[in-house]
């Protein structure tokens, strides 16, 4: 899974260090100050390095913490560095790291501490998956070290001394701040890490720089944190205790939510509208920055029907997004009728043909499409789509299977579980697939970069006027323009069915304060976090 | 998981063995002793009922199992009660499909998958064990290890590998879940062609020059129907059972088809939000079925028992 | 009897070679591995992956190194999915939670089972006897997965008595609803079994002989059916006994126990191939070890066998 980091606007440096959790004036605080919030699985790893997945960065952010953080807005926050400097040329970034950061154990965080983390990251001998991060941050060298083509210390990291850290990148990077406040760039202690190898994680090895430490963990049931005492910005951190709670099953987290055991949790697909009406003041929908699509096979495994533009157009024409939105969704989405998320940051969609249109002109023009080709209820078009083992999926799937049958489609539905999925996707066997994007960074290339010949792009899209767009967007002083032409060629060879832009919603107790509002990437810090009184 | 008393089922297979002896057939008499139970008959007209159900159900339907009212959808807590009046007579799903035309085409599907699903476990578990034990010496020790270390692997591991190597099918279903039951049906099996196989007549069609696969197909497996339909009846409540187990973990029949494992695991699911109907009307045919499938097995056993006589 | 238990060990370990390199088969062969996700990784990440944990060498190879590390260090290796951990460590954590699960579920389903199944058997055809198949056969077919959540709606929802799920050594309030969600289906075979068997002994000539000769009931059942009816319950748990200890995926997802049962399901479905022959490992030794328990056992309770 990718969740990435979006901020808003970085400065270049900090005036002063933000105090952590500001209590609203009004807010009693309760005497038990623990927050517990609901994980679907156990977790994989609590190694910054080693963590793939988004319940694992809830756990590593409140554990760790990285050269910067983020607020509410999702804006950057000084971290361990309290303030930087860029060189004229954009490529030399150099970090004042504070002086009082501190390990649990006691130790000082130092630039070394950076340096070895972020080498250990790169390292094959780590063998880290999110060893791309890296080199998305565009680090030098990056990927030579990940190829093993040069050892981990050629990484593009220097600690000039114990508080300086310095980071070469290979050529400018506009989204490397960005990226800062990720899990992944987060340090460990080399200590620990060497004396304990893969056991440095259990609670009573573990020793980590961010404002709780771990106190116990029951693998596959719970996960408590408390406050660490050497954090530098202690003194702000109101939480007792902080606790993630496994329950693999959706339905039981509302029912455990219901009986006061969870604090937090996220609503089983469908039941949206319902708890918002039962429960105003508890249930909360925001922008996220994902889409939701299906993908076509643009190749020779594909069906030979999809490689007519035409017959693209009129399957995107027939979905009626509002119903697939309004009621089988049911929770705030939007409609997508392009491929970037409309709540990333400076973006804004150009007017696009087919979101005009009423649903009954789409459908008229997708009929007209399909009779000319000759496809009918009788002599349907037969797809295949394939998605993997999902509620929400097969809720859409089967919908969508309804909207097409009226203009001559037959879509078979194949319905595989993960590994199998994405097998067959990342090798195109298939023919229409449900997937979709989120971005890393928030940024809308995060999003564009996809569909270009050399981008992830399973469909194997590949248009020259796309990739010169793109191409020029890098070096543009208003890329915006340039997004809106990609957008738009998007949008007339209709590579993909866009369906919709996704929302993050969550039942929260009323009692619960601090989570950000506006973050789109859903990164929270249970610092910021307090309890009032219920 | 067993739910079949394979005790009692030995204890029939020997007397029923012995029986062969006298030459008697005991279906005149079987079938007599069957009808006079009671729990067994209304068991058998009840699963009359459901198989109607699954046959001729649609006629009664307003809607197809796969279209959605989409009047009804996203709503369904409200609007889709069971009601004649729309003619969702077990109420909709929570995409609007009509539960009645779904249950009768999850009724069918599981159905299905018990009668397929037990048929190839007793077809294999027959013809291993007669083959074993008829053969006998090293071949019979060989073929009966192979059993024991089958039964030591985890069979779901079997079944979900299958479902995930092959991809889910309907076929795959039906072979994965017969394939792993045969196991102990071949065991009975063997054991009762271990008697069989020195009666007069298996011995004079030996000498006669019968070869052996015709003396198996001819002779044995004819002999052994009694247990054979016995175990076959108390299998199919159980691969049913399975099925719903494998529907649970989300490896079961493709969308748009359903099984009542489909949609009892929705309708657990939903069950605290308001649609009651989508978890009681599956249930209800679910447990009804499986009820029957065990008290005519109970029957069956119990009129073909010799022991009584 | 001894040279029995040697004989019988002495195959033990061929076939759970057997059942190794067949599971080792049937495993590789699934599409997809450990790293496969919808997001593909960059090839050179995933060559580093692969090198790490040894994917990238031959399939014999795979398994020869596999076996030699049991043999050598009782090494499992270590969890694709779970990069902090070995096989062992979450074996280790996760058997000793569904043993005590498991454990208790079995003795409640003996108890109540055998009680249930033996009262019914001695009423056969009264009013207990009906209730008891009626209960036996309906608790058999209600599928665990709609009963676990039932439970965790009215005990702890609507009546607030008990913990919605997760795990304590300390605290038996934990224990309580999963032991009776896996026990109950146990409870009502041990039943049925009971029962059919009780019926036959007591229909049996040396019981007959004990009524005439004027043996009060209660004697005759304890000292002469009760052992004998016992036997074919005796050969149902054995493999029970393993299913239960080993635990449910139900009932680790749906009380959150961090059990092994789910991680049996999850790492098939991940394709964490070293913890999913481990724990395919785990079931089949315990398998072969219990069918032993039961032949000796049979050999206790039945003086007539001998082995």
């Amino acid at each position: 899974m990718t969740r990435f980091l979006m901020t808003t606007a970085l400065a270049l440096s900090f005036a002063a260090p933000v105090a952590a959790a500001t209590v609203a004036e009004g807010d009693v605080l309760d005497d038990t100050q623990e927050y517990r919030f609901w994980m679907l699985d156990a977790l994989k790893s609590a190694d910054p390095h080693k963590n793939t997945s988004k319940d694992g960065s809830q756990i590593v952010r409140q554990l760790f913490e990285g050269l910067m953080t983020e607020d509410g807005n999702g804006a950057m926050q000084p971290g361990v560095a309290s303030e930087y400097t860029v060189s004229d040329d954009k490529t030399v970034y150099t970090f004042t790291l504070r002086p009082d950061a501190k390990w649990s154990n006691g130790d000082p965080v130092t630039a070394n501490d950076f340096v070895y983390s972020w080498r250990r990251l790169a390292d094959p001998a780590t063998a880290s998956e999110y060893a791309w991060f890296i080199e998305l941050m565009n680090v030098a060298n990056a990927t030579e070290v990940v190829k093993g083509e040069q050892p981990p210390e050629a990484l593009g990291v220097k600690a000039i001394d114990d508080h300086t850290f310095e980071v070469t990148l290979k050529s400018p990077t506009p989204h490397f701040e960005k990226t800062l406040a990720f899990p992944s760039t987060y340090p460990v202690n080399q200590k620990v890490v060497e004396e304990f190898g893969t056991d440095w994680t259990t609670p009573e090895n573990i020793v980590s720089n961010g404002a709780f430490v771990m106190q116990g963990h029951n693998v596959g049931v719970d996960i408590t944190m408390v406050p660490n005492p050497e954090y530098w910005d202690r003194d702000s951190v109101i939480l007792d205790k902080v606790t993630a709670v496994t329950v693999p099953d959706a339905n039981i987290g509302l029912t455990r939510y219901q009986a006061g055991e969870l604090d937090r949790v996220q609503p089983p697909s469908g039941q949206f509208p319902r708890l918002l009406k039962e429960f105003p003041d508890e249930a909360v929908a925001r922008p996220y920055a994902c889409t939701y699509a299906y993908l076509l096979n643009l190749t020779d495994t594909g069906n030979p029907a999809v490689q007519d533009q035409k017959i693209r157009r009129a399957l995107a024409l027939a979905v009626d997004r509002d119903v697939l939105v309004g009621q089988v969704l049911q929770a705030g989405q939007q409609p997508a009728y392009g491929w970037t998320n409309e709540a990333i940051e400076g973006f804004t969609m150009p007017e696009l043909d087919m979101a005009k249109m009423t649903q009954a002109d789409r459908l008229a023009e997708a009929k007209a499409i399909m009779e000319e080709a000759g496809y009918s209820a009788s002599n349907p078009l037969k797809l295949d789509l394939m998605y993997n083992t999902s509620e929400e999926h097969r809720k859409i799937a089967i919908v969508v299977q309804q909207m097409w049958k009226q203009i001559g489609v037959d879509l078979v539905l194949n319905n595989l579980e993960w590994k199998v999925y994405s097998d067959r996707m990342n090798s195109q066997q298939y023919e229409v697939v449900r997937s979709g994007w989120c971005a890393d960074y928030n940024e809308a290339s995060t999003f564009l970069d996809y569909f270009r010949s050399t981008g992830y792009n399973v469909g194997k899209y590949n248009s020259e006027a796309f990739d010169a767009v793109m191409d020029a967007s890098k070096t543009s002083d208003d890329p915006a323009v340039e997004y809106a032409e990609a957008e738009r060629i998007l949008a007339a060879d209709v590579p993909y069915v866009p369906l919709y832009q996704y929302t993050k919603v969550d039942l929260i107790k009323p009692y619960v304060k601090g989570l950000p509002e506006h973050n789109v990437m859903d990164a929270w810090y249970a610092k910021d976090i307090y309890i009032t009184e219920h | 998981m067993t739910m079949i008393e394979h005790n009692k089922i030995e204890g029939m297979a020997a007397r029923m063995a012995a029986e062969e002896v006298k030459g008697r057939s005991p279906w005149a008499d079987a079938r007599k002793r069957f009808f006079k139970n009671k729990a067994a008959m209304v068991a058998l007209f009840v699963l009359l009922l459901v198989i109607a159900f699954a046959a001729f159900g649609n006629l009664f339907a307003t809607w197809t199992y796969d279209s959605i009212d989409f009047s009804v959808m996203g709503s369904a807590a409200t609007q889709g009660a069971p009601s004649i009046a729309n003619g969702h007579y077990f109420g909709t799903d929570d995409l609007g499909r009509d539960l009645f035309a779904r249950t009768i085409q999850g009724t069918r599907i599981s159905l299905m998958v018990g009668i397929v699903g037990a048929s190839v476990a007793v077809i294999v578990g027959t013809l291993y064990g007669a083959t074993s034990g008829y053969i006998g010496g090293r071949t019979d020790a060989i073929m009966m290890r192979t059993v024991d270390i089958l039964l030591s692997i985890p069979y779901m591991f079997v079944l979900i590998l299958l479902l995930v190597i092959f991809g889910r099918s309907l076929s795959m279903l039906f072979l994965g879940i017969g394939l792993i039951s045969w196991l102990e049906m071949s065991r009975i099996v063997r054991g009762q062609t271990l008697t069989l196989k020195n009666r007069e007549f298996i011995e004079a069609a030996r000498a006669t020059g019968v070869p052996t696969w015709k003396i198996i197909i001819r002779h044995i497996v004819p002999n052994l129907l009694g247990v054979v339909a016995v175990y076959a009846t108390l299998l199919v409540p159980l691969m049913i059972l399975t099925e719903s187990f494998i529907s649970f973990l989300g490896l079961g029949v493709q969308e748009p088809l359903t099984s009542w494992g489909a949609l009892i695991s929705e309708g657990s699911g939903t069950m605290r939000y308001g649609t009651i109907w989508q978890l009681a009307f599956p249930l209800g045919f679910f447990v009804v079925t499986l009820f029957a499938f065990f008290f005519i097995g109970d029957g069956l056993r119990d009129a073909l028992d010799p022991r009584d006589r | 009897m001894f040279g029995f238990i040697l004989r019988r060990l002495a195959v033990a370990i061929p076939t759970l070679l057997l059942l190794i390199i067949f599971s080792f088969l049937l495993m590789h062969a699934a599409p997809g591995g450990p790293f496969t996700q919808e997001r593909a990784l960059p090839p050179q990440v995933l060559a580093n992956l692969e090198a790490k944990y040894g994917l990238d060498d031959p399939l014999w190879r795979k398994i020869v190194d596999y076996v030699w590390g049991i043999v050598r260090h009782f090494d499992f290796g270590p969890s694709f999915v779970y990069p902090d951990r070995t096989v062992n460590q979450i074996i280790a954590a996760g058997f000793p939670i569904t043993l005590t699960y498991g454990l208790l579920s079995f003795i409640l389903a003996v108890v109540v089972g055998v009680t249930l199944g033996a009262a019914a058997a001695i009423r056969q055809n009264t009013w207990l006897d009906y209730l008891a198949v009626g209960v036996s056969i309906g608790a058999q077919v209600l599928p665990n997965f709609v009963m676990a959540p039932i439970l965790v709606l009215v005990f702890t929802l609507i009546l607030g008595w008990l913990p919605g799920g997760g795990w304590s050594f300390q605290n038996p309030d934990y224990w309580i609803m999963p032991v009776i969600a896996l026990g109950t289906s146990y409870m009502a075979s041990i039943a049925r079994i009971t029962r059919s068997s009780m019926l036959e002994v007591l229909s049996s000539n040396h019981i007959r002989t004990a009524k005439a000769k004027g043996l009060p009931a209660r004697k005759i059942i304890m000292r002469h059916a009760l052992k004998p009816a016992l036997l074919p319950v005796i050969s149902y748990l054995g493999p029970a006994f393993v299913s239960m200890i080993t635990g449910s995926v139900v009932i680790d997802m749906y009380f959150s126990t961090g059990g092994i049962g789910k991680s049996f399901v999850d790492s098939a479905l991940n394709r964490d191939y070293a913890v999913m022959m481990g724990v395919t490992i785990l079931v089949g030794a315990l398998t072969i070890l219990f069918s032993l328990v039961v032949d000796i056992l049979y050999a206790w309770i039945d003086p007539k066998i001998r082995y």
